[in-house]
């Protein structure tokens, strides 16, 4: 199966995110976004917000400096 | 499903960092942890935090880790590594604490070769104790200490202490990076790399300066820090490899 | 082993190698350099490091790293050397690293001159550096002492995992005087703590910050109780002439000897004079000089600096019914014996009134 027909997952573990948005300033298909509500740490996380169009690039997870986003693939 | 990007076995599990949001030290930390995980070397690996916001590192990462004075990094460095030459010996300092304070431990270990491994984060800034004038403050940065901006007739030029060392026979290899894009990123583990592969093979000392923003103390988003660094801070740090010594250096060597 | 020739400096040194002392770091100054001489000579010898350091604040942080990995390591200098080093002692105290310090004093403060003397002492025992640690302190008074007591530094720096300093002065450096060495010691005590990389079991790590303020105290109190169990296990002092003394004299390292050949010709002209030597400064005998506060009322301490150990001494003698005289040469001047002698003898005189 090539990477084109792979689905990617996108997770953010909200309660580790500082809300930097580094993740959205760098993901080239706009999949992630700011989330409305705060974490626990009283940040606004980020949150995918057009999760299909995640190609598993994983630069989202290169550019966050605390290791809160996970990429899955199936 | 297959998680795509795994854990770094070396850095602790589920800690949150105390950094704040949009800070290099968390992306070269998890750099570090990696490339010990790739290179098999978290096992012997021991590493110097210095005082600076990184003097908590220990409390991320998962190998045995010393903190060290103001500076003092690569003294305590050398003490360790000659102590036992076994070790995988890395200094992690700040541009405080590797290019003011410890300038005298900097050049002279660099000078010396000691076969040890330093990674010195430039934010052109103090950035634990608030934002101060650093020796790597650009020309015109406002900080607490150079509020109008720093000026040249007051507090001097930007100190390119990378470039400085790597003219030493010593110094088997330099580069300055910046984690201030994914492509950068990817150069600073590559450049990470490459020094952790110059101390394996035993072939001298190694640095790599990494432009890493700041955006508490620079008072900029994440997003606008890392622009920051890429049209301003490198005017004065140029990216790219400064030295690399290895092939002569092992040539020398058989 | 047979006798040998020696001077402090190259004493120290060989005695250090023999207690397993296997890293060196030091900077040159005047008056230990020789120090520093004999273990570039002999230290790779045996496999072990020596390393000319660019400061002395690098070559005690040098020391740090090295007495991280479980090594015995040494490292020496003087008077202004010693102040440099002051931040890593701290740490050292911090850290709870055994390492052993040497210092060989010279006159003060500021450059001061290449002369010996004893104007260090409260630096040296009272913490030196910033922060509530003590540093204990070993003054010996001869070569062979100088290679006695290098050797139970060592010996004391691991058991109790601090940071000891050998306090002597250009005088102890540069003598030269027969001395007899211990066996090399091969055996060295495990130390469970020290940062060997990780390998398979967990991680540690080794930190002097500790943010919590109650945390810190803990920490505090922990060193506290180290000083105490020392000052019960480990204080030392000799009683020279004492059995049969109404009149003691109270001095360390050089001025004890020079009051020793003082108390040799007080004593043909009958004066019965005896000396109290300390040889721990830190923990300070105390309880040996209150023991001999039952039998001696009068007290003469003999410094070459200007009245330091002089309130140790006030100190352990607080309350009672004694008098406290006190003699110095400082900055460099090396009192003789008959100078000293003619001191005793003036307060001698004035007691008898």
């Amino acid at each position: 199966m090539s990477k084109k027909d792979k689905i990617f997952t996108v997770k953010v573990r909200r309660d580790f995110c500082k809300g930097c948005g580094l993740c959205i300033a760098f993901c080239k298909k706009e999949v992630l976004g700011v989330s409305a509500k705060l974490n626990r740490m009283g940040y606004h996380p980020a949150e995918p917000v057009k999760p299909e169009a995640c190609i598993g690039c994983l630069m989202c997870t290169q550019v966050c400096p605390d290791l809160a986003i996970e990429v899955y693939s199936e | 499903m297959e998680l795509l990007n795994k854990w770094p076995i070396y850095y602790k599990k589920d800690v949150i960092s105390h950094y704040c949001p949009g800070c290099g030290h968390g992306i070269v930390h998890r750099i570090v942890a990696e490339l010990l995980e790739e290179m098999d070397l978290g096992k012997q690996a021991y590493l110097v935090c210095p005082a600076g916001c990184a003097v908590l590192a220990y409390n991320y990462f998962d190998f045995d880790v010393i903190e060290s004075a103001h500076g003092r990094g690569t003294a305590i460095a050398t003490g360790a590594k000659r102590a036992n030459p076994k070790l995988f010996v890395i200094s992690y300092q700040g541009d405080g604490d590797l290019s003011a304070i410890g300038t005298a431990e900097t050049i002279h270990s660099a000078n010396r070769g000691e076969n040890i491994c330093v990674v010195f984060i430039n934010n052109a800034v103090y950035g634990m104790t608030g934002g101060q004038m650093a020796p790597t403050s650009l020309i015109g940065q406002s900080t607490m200490t150079s509020p109008a901006g720093r000026s040249p007739d007051v507090d001097g030029y930007p100190l390119h202490i990378t470039d400085i060392v790597a003219t030493f026979p010593g110094v088997t290899y330099a580069e300055r990076v910046s984690v201030s894009s994914p492509a950068g990123i990817k150069k600073t583990k590559n450049a990470i790399r490459n020094a952790f592969q110059t101390q394996v093979e035993g072939l001298g000392y190694s640095i790599v300066e990494v432009l890493s923003p700041c955006p508490t103390n620079w008072k900029m988003t994440p997003a606008k820090s890392c622009k920051w660094i890429d049209e301003e801070m490198v005017k004065e740090y140029k990216p790219g490899l400064l030295t690399d010594k290895r092939e002569e250096k092992r040539k020398e060597r058989a | 082993m047979n006798k040998v020739f020696m001077s402090g400096n190259h004493c120290i040194a060989e005695a250090a190698i023999r207690a397993g002392c296997r890293c060196y770091f030091g900077y040159p100054i005047t008056p230990q350099n020789e120090l520093g001489e004999y273990m570039a000579a002999n230290m790779r010898k045996v496999g072990g490091v020596f390393l000319q350091s660019e400061s002395e604040t690098a070559a005690i942080n040098m020391v740090i790293g090295a007495a991280s990995t479980g090594m015995r390591v040494m490292t020496s200098s003087s008077s202004p050397g010693v102040s440099l080093k002051q931040e890593g002692l701290s740490f050292l105290a911090g850290f709870e690293f055994p390492a052993v310090i040497v210092n060989m004093m010279r006159g003060g403060p500021g450059l001061g001159n290449i002369a010996p003397a004893q104007g260090d002492y409260f630096q040296s025992t009272r913490g030196g550096g910033h922060g509530d640690y003590r540093t204990p302190v070993l003054a010996p008074a001869s070569v062979q002492e100088l290679a006695d007591l290098t050797v139970k530094a060592f010996a004391l720096a691991d058991a109790y995992r601090t940071p000891i300093l050998l306090l002597g002065d250009g005088m102890m450096g540069q003598m030269k005087e027969p001395v007899v060495f211990p066996e090399p010691i091969t055996d060295l005590p495990e130390k469970p703590w020290a940062l060997k990389g990780r390998g398979d079991g967990p991680s540690r790590y080794q930190a002097s910050l500790i943010l919590d303020g109650l945390e810190m105290e803990r920490h505090n109190w922990k060193l506290v109780r180290k000083y105490k169990e020392m000052a019960e296990k480990e204080t030392l002092c000799e009683l020279y002439m004492m059995d049969d003394a109404d009149f003691a004299v109270v001095a360390y390292g050089t001025t004890a000897r020079i009051a020793k050949g003082a108390i040799k010709r007080a004593r043909k002209d009958g004066l019965k004079v005896g000396l109290v030597r300390p040889i721990t400064l830190f923990p300070f005998p105390d309880k040996i000089l209150q023991k001999v506060a039952y039998q001696v009322k009068n007290f003469l301490v003999f410094e070459m600096s200007t009245g330091q150990m002089l309130e140790d001494v006030k100190l352990a003698l607080g309350g009672k019914q004694v008098e406290i005289a006190f003699h110095g040469r400082p900055g460099g001047v090396i009192p003789t014996p008959i100078e000293f002698s003619r001191v005793i003898h003036r307060y001698y005189r004035r007691i008898l009134k």
